[in-house]
């Protein structure tokens, strides 16, 4: 006897996109009434004037479930149509159970298969990329993509190395099956010879950061990893209409929109006043830039993100 | 065959004004990168990196902070070339 596979359509795409901001701003003067640094160099090296903090008790499992309610209610599919959810994180509080499984019981989902990935601020691209791929396979139908951190929790507020840029928030997309693939087959990889340089240890509770080590990376190796994403999808990168890079410092992104030469093409740059946040940098990023209009439905984008590990991974996606 | 200093110098200007807008005249020797023409350290790790590709040598980070003029950058990369 021989294992039957089912067969799948010919690609997937998102359908829709949802996110969630924590109520509450914080902005470079109050980081700067606690740790030596201003508004200004907080402006200047990072493009960040101001974050979002998420409350005390407010966990990254309730920031999931927001932004995946928000996608859902979006994409005009009933609870019971979601077969996966996968929950891209590296701030969940606890162990276990995992966030993918916390949404799934609070928005009244049918059993899915749910399960937490951590590829630190590239989690996105990567749960993106398992959605498509579970989809195009036929494993499943319609996935739950969810970015969600709150790395507030993990921040060392008086470091003012990192204190400066991290922040909380959750994104997320709902992904089906498409006759005419709107995800790109996605360029993804590692470099573990460069663990040392964001970590967050069982033996520290915080995050801690090499920034000039991975500014230098992420400005002289992430270029190539987007031009790959493009040429896998059969583009260039003069094709895309839009580039929604991991929110991680302005100046990297300013840099990489000079490399890819897409200066002329719509640029995310939520982290003005969102912060870094992670896994969920892209998802809101993105959400957002629909929202307001600046892209528009059928837009070819390019998301590109790093982070810890370190981790890398871009796709090419057709906005909803 | 190692580029000449005045190679070198015109090379960096190249480099500065991409990364960072300084216009090429005011790229001399005696200039400091940070106070007179406003590179800063994260423009700086842009202007090695390119430095690096340029001239075709290596400039680790902990060589980077040493190198507070124009005309330290010009020795720094004449001598890496030599080496190479
Ligand atoms: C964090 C980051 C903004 C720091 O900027 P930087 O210019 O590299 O900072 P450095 O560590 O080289 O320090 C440069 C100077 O600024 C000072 N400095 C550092 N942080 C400061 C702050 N918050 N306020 C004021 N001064 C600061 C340093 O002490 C140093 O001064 P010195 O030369 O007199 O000692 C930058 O490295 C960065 O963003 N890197 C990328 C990180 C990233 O993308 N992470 C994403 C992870 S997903």
């Amino acid at each position: 006897m021989s294992i039957v596979l089912p067969s799948g359509p010919a690609g997937a795409r998102i359908l829709s996109l949802g996110d969630y901001r924590p109520t509450r701003v914080v902005g470079n003067d109050e980081i700067a009434r606690r740790v030596d640094t201003n508004d200004q160099w907080i402006r200047e090296r990072t493009g960040i004037i101001e974050r979002r903090i998420a409350g005390d008790s407010e966990s990254v499992a309730d920031m999931a479930t927001e932004a995946a309610a928000k996608a859902l209610a979006g994409s005009g599919l009933a609870a019971a149509d979601i077969d996966l959810v996968i929950a891209a994180t590296c701030s969940a509080q606890d162990r276990l159970p995992g966030i993918g499984t916390v949404v799934a019981g609070r928005l009244g989902l049918d059993a899915p298969g749910a399960y937490d990935l951590n590829a630190a601020c590239a989690g996105f691209c990567y749960a993106l990329a398992a959605a498509a791929d579970a989809i195009r396979t036929g494993n499943a139908r319609h996935v739950l993509v969810i970015g969600a951190e709150k790395l507030s929790d993990i921040t060392d507020w008086d470091d003012r190395a990192t204190c400066i840029i991290f922040a909380d928030g959750a994104g997320a997309a709902v992904v089906g099956p498409a006759d005419s693939p709107g995800i790109g087959p996605v360029a993804w990889g590692s470099d573990g010879g460069r663990n040392d340089t964001i970590t967050c240890l069982g033996t520290d509770p915080y995050l801690r950061m090499a920034g000039p080590a991975v500014f230098r990376w992420a400005t002289t190796s992430l270029a190539a990893v987007g031009r790959r994403a493009c040429e896998l999808a059969g583009l260039g990168t003069r094709d895309l209409d839009a580039l929604i890079l991991h929110q991680a410092n302005l100046r990297i992104l300013d840099s990489l929109v000079r490399s890819l030469d897409v200066r002329d093409k719509v640029i995310a740059r939520d982290i003005v006043d969102t912060g870094n946040t992670s896994a969920a940098s892209i998802p809101m990023a993105m959400t957002r830039l629909k929202d307001r209009g600046e892209i528009a439905s059928g837009d070819l984008a390019l998301l590109l993100a790093f982070g810890g590990g370190l981790t890398y991974a871009g796709q090419v996606v057709r906005i909803p | 065959m190692p580029a000449s200093e005045s190679d070198i110098l015109q090379g960096l200007a190249e480099i500065l004004q991409e990364v960072a807008g300084v216009a090429p005249e005011q790229v001399t020797p005696e200039k400091n990168f940070i106070d007179d023409l406003d590179v800063d350290s994260l423009s700086m790790v842009e202007v090695v990196v390119a430095a690096e590709e340029k001239f075709e040598v290596r400039i680790p980070d902990d060589d980077v902070k040493n190198l507070r003029t124009v005309g330290d950058a010009v020795d720094y990369i004449k001598s890496a070339g030599v080496a190479a």
